[in-house]
């Protein structure tokens, strides 16, 4: 079994140096997700304007995939269009569960595929991705609301 | 050096009784440190399921056939072994479950919903595994019994002298486990109980990590309700026991209703079958207590006096190389006559759960995580910790490559 794979240094880096490791002082959207299982926290903090992803940060607790996977998550979505994120997002948890291997602009998301190979680890990995939905979630229902107005 | 030699003897031996400890993991001889989420079976146990279904499968009490009779006959002779293992006064104390959850959730039902009423109180203590507190919190909430607990100390043993003061003539029933699945503690159970009594106080204890760690006397103890899990005890998973003394298992209602608990049923009214099958409604885990009868067996013919000399020595070899590494906390422990060799442990800026995966990679098997014990973790401040549990079939050399395996994860995280 080569460890290697999957504690690259980029993820031992990411977890002993988690970053946007912030509560952002204004933020429009968050969602903490959980996995009562191991116990992993990801509290997720967007500022979005205009669907783009302005400013994310996180706080949170956990292993070292689950940590570096939602620093990671907030170091590439930063600045970034909205659907691009979700996409990315969707495409990651394909790639680790469902043999896809559309891995476009994955970037350091990319050292986090090791996981693949242990199924224990995927909850990990892909939490922060399912806490970014459910932070988007409550955006969506806002922007409906806006509408309606 | 003879001394040395059989000991070494036994250990290979009990080793070859055990089949998958002889498998790889990722490439390296498995190393099981998992025994207190589950012990491994021995090749009599699964050879006397095998047995059953292979040569007299049949329901019990009910077919006069010889297959019936034969299954009939195995499954009351697993609940007479059970009950001479704890030293059970009446075998018909012995009441088959399917673990010691159930067995628990049957007290609770039965015994909690009947006799506890608002203002009683209910001592547990902060070392509990959720099944010995979640049955109680939903009898607190519907009877308005009130939860009390004892704390643990820094040692990771039970505060006493606490406990003294929450005793009063409101406790009506003290529930506590006997050896602790985080930190290996033994609690003096007996004393606990018998302080209880003198307020009147009903005790239970969980015994899950007790039947494969030491001899039990359930008379001596004299609990109320005592508790036990086969699969922890080298049995199938499945089944599990409830002792309890007679005239309570006689006064209290049964938990379930149906099949096999019953003497005579028409539609205005039905009347109960005696203990223990008033309590087992329904078909039972038949080939579950009939391998938990012969892990029983094994037990015995191996002997207290071999299995605690292994766990001792496992313990002592454990411990002291575990303390010594740098980098690395110890939860408990401080009291070292009154532990077994289970080691809850966290490694300086690694998460339990890379730990897990990384011995994993070594083929170590070990827990990381909460060990449902939620209130315990608070206590210690972590949110989990990983877990390294010995059995029987374990070596010192299987705590060596622990060793290695932990400095393994303080290196790649350093
Ligand atoms: C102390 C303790 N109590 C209760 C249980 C639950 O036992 P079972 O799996 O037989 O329901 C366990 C096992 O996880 C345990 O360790």
């Amino acid at each position: 079994m080569d460890l290697g794979e999957l504690y690259q240094e980029i993820i031992i880096d990411h977890s002993k140096n988690p970053r946007n490791h912030v509560v952002l002082e204004n933020y429009t959207h968050e969602a903490e997700g959980y996995n009562p299982l191991c116990g992993d926290k990801v509290h997720l903090y967007i500022n979005m304007d205009n669907g783009i992803v302005e400013k994310i940060s996180f706080q949170g607790c956990g292993c070292a995939i689950s940590q570096a996977s939602a620093s990671i998550l907030t170091q590439m979505a930063s600045g970034k269009k909205l659907e691009t994120i979700v996409d990315i997002g969707e495409r990651f948890r394909d790639v680790l569960t469902n043999n896809s291997s559309n891995t476009d602009d994955f970037e350091s998301l990319d050292a986090l595929l090791g996981v693949k190979n242990y199924p224990m680890r995927i909850k990990c990995a892909t939490l922060a991705w399912h806490t970014f939905t459910e932070a988007i979630g409550s955006c969506n229902k806002l922007h409906t609301g806006d509408k309606n107005e | 050096m003879s001394k040395v030699m059989s000991s070494l003897a036994v250990n290979t031996k009990i080793q070859s009784d055990f089949p998958v400890l002889s498998r790889e993991v990722n490439g390296s001889k498995l190393v099981y440190l998992d025994s207190a989420a589950t012990t491994q079976k021995p090749q009599c146990v699964i050879d006397a399921i095998t047995h059953f279904y292979t040569n007299y499968n049949s329901n019990i009490h009910r077919s006069a056939h010889t297959l019936g009779a034969e299954a009939s006959i195995a499954y009351d002779s697993a609940r007479a072994k059970l009950a001479k293992f704890i030293n059970a006064k009446h075998t018909s104390e012995v009441i088959f479950t399917k673990g010691c959850t159930e067995a628990i959730n049957l007290v609770a039902y039965s015994w909690g919903r009947k006799h506890l009423k608002n203002g009683d109180e209910i001592i547990l203590s902060e070392m509990e595994h959720h099944a010995n507190i979640v049955p109680w919190q939903v009898v607190a909430k519907e009877t308005g019994a009130i939860i009390k607990v004892v704390p643990v100390t820094v040692d990771g043993i039970l505060d006493l002298r606490y406990y003294k003061d929450l005793l009063s003539e409101k406790t009506k029933l003290v529930s506590l486990i006997h050896v602790s699945n985080t930190l290996g503690t033994i609690n003096p159970v007996k004393e606990i109980a018998r302080l209880a009594k003198n307020y009147g106080a009903k005790v239970l204890i969980d015994g899950a990590q007790c039947g494969a760690a030491m001899p039990i006397d359930v008379q001596d103890i004299d609990a109320d309700f005592y508790t036990l899990s086969g699969h922890k005890m080298y049995g199938p998973t499945g089944i599990g026991v409830l002792h309890a003394k007679k005239n309570l298992l006689e006064e209290m209602d049964p938990y379930q209703t149906g099949g096999g608990m019953i003497k005579l049923v028409d539609f205005n009214e039905t009347s109960y079958a005696d203990i223990p099958n008033k309590f087992e409604a329904g078909t039972p885990h038949i080939s579950g207590a009939i391998g938990l009868g012969k892990a029983v067996d094994y037990i015995q013919e191996l002997g207290w006096e071999t299995i605690l000399e292994i766990k001792q020595s496992l313990y002592q070899y454990g411990v002291n190389r575990l303390k010594n590494i740098d980098g690395i906390k110890l939860f408990g422990h401080k009291d070292e006559d009154t532990s077994v060799p289970v080691f809850s442990f966290a490694v300086d800026g690694v998460h339990p759960h890379d730990v897990a995966t990384i011995l994993d990679s070594m083929g170590i098997a070990v827990r990381a995580g909460h060990h449902c014990c939620q209130p315990l973790m608070r206590n210690f401040g972590v949110p989990a910790t990983a877990r390294a549990s010995f059995s029987i079939y374990n070596t010192k050399e299987d705590v060596d490559v622990l060793v290695e395996g932990i400095k393994k994860c303080l290196e790649m995280f350093s």
